[in-house]
């Protein structure tokens, strides 16, 4: 059986612009494999296709891409859940290519980086060994603790594309309500100042694209509305 | 890039409810309207203007019609700060598509008055 890719190809060193490739990939009827799998079998016969890549199991968040027309990580989604056309493979959109499917995630982290995602405590003292939680405090953490970071859910966000300056994106939004909601945080106030404008929450109209393509399962959307009821409750 | 301080300086969630309270006001209106115009036998001249002479209609359609200046000129800011990057260009159009939803709301309640 024969499988046909279409892989958006650019080397700034090289290229004018960018151009999509054509592959192709011999595999046994019937099977199946993760598109993880399939670029490897291509690079191994074009050495210069890049990409980037690590646990290979969904874990790093390494190598997310877009795979007709969806954001995803490569290592779990099986070439079976693409269909049965050509397997078009683009970066992840809005952010800058640095070669091939590997973007430049600078904005990204920024944004990660200004929701401070550390544990902000101010007591006195605080306890030399475990910091521990009561079980129903602890259980608000789930559903956010998980993201890897792969950047599948801000990529995919128009609003992110267009304010990646400004707007913090679904995935540091995420975390932000991560620390918002911990018992053990005590920078509440301070952490709600720093999103209380225009653009770093209230960008999200809440069109869900995130929740989507989210590989883990989560759902920013869902976080992104109790940042926004918690700056209201506190502004009324 | 939105970097003014008219911009930065607005007020996300007075933006929010603002959107939010307006849009129920003007998905009443347009509820009311369909049950009128749907519970009407015959829409004649002189019943359509029966309906709007009441003092209760035109000041539910003079709400309505502030409600949606005040809708689209948050909206449009939202729109343009998304697509129209430089900081003059996106202004002008601003200034211009905000005097037309002003316009609007000027001309409704010139037709209001003469019912």
């Amino acid at each position: 059986m024969q499988l046909n890719f279409s892989i958006y190809r650019y080397n700034p060193d090289i290229d004018d612009a960018p151009r999509m490739q054509e592959y192709s990939l011999e595999v046994e009827e019937g099977q199946d494999m993760m598109v993880l799998d399939a670029l490897i079998a291509l690079k191994e016969s074009d050495p210069t296709l890049s990409f980037r890549r690590s646990c290979r199991e969904g874990v790093c968040g390494s190598d997310g891409m877009n795979m007709n027309g969806k954001n995803g990580l490569a290592c779990i989604t099986p070439l079976s859940a693409l269909g049965k056309g050509k397997i078009v493979v683009r970066p992840l959109p809005g952010l800058p290519v640095v070669r091939d499917l590997v973007v430049d995630m600078t904005q990204f982290y920024t944004q990660y980086e200004k929701i401070k995602p550390f544990l902000i405590n101010d007591d006195k003292q605080p306890p030399s060994r475990e910091f521990i939680q009561m079980p129903e405090d602890r259980a608000k953490l789930d559903g956010l603790y998980e993201c890897i970071l792969c950047a599948c859910c801000s990529s995919s966000c128009p609003s992110f594309w267009w304010n990646p300056d400004k707007f913090v994106g679904p995935a540091g939004l995420l975390h932000a309500y991560r620390f918002l909601i911990d018992s053990r945080d005590t920078a509440t106030d301070e952490r709600l100042n720093e999103l209380d404008d225009a653009f770093s929450v209230f960008r999200c109209h809440g069109i869900m694209n995130c929740v989507s393509v989210c590989p883990k399962g989560l759902n920013p959307t869902k976080a992104i509305g109790q940042i926004k009821s918690m700056l209201l409750q506190r502004a009324v | 890039m939105v970097t003014n301080q008219a911009s930065m300086k607005r007020n996300g969630i007075q933006d929010w409810v603002s959107l939010r309270a307006t849009a129920v006001i003007i998905a009443l209106y347009s509820f009311y309207l369909t049950f009128v115009f749907f519970t009407s036998p015959a829409l004649t001249y002189e019943i359509w203007q029966g309906i709007f002479a009441s003092l209760f209609m035109k000041v539910f359609t003079f709400a309505t019609l502030v409600s949606i200046m005040l809708h689209v000129r948050i909206g449009l800011w939202q729109v343009l700060t998304d697509y129209i990057k430089p900081t003059g260009l996106r202004a002008g159009i601003q200034y211009v598509l905000n005097l037309i939803a002003f316009a609007y709301v000027a001309v409704g309640l010139f037709v209001l008055w003469g019912v």
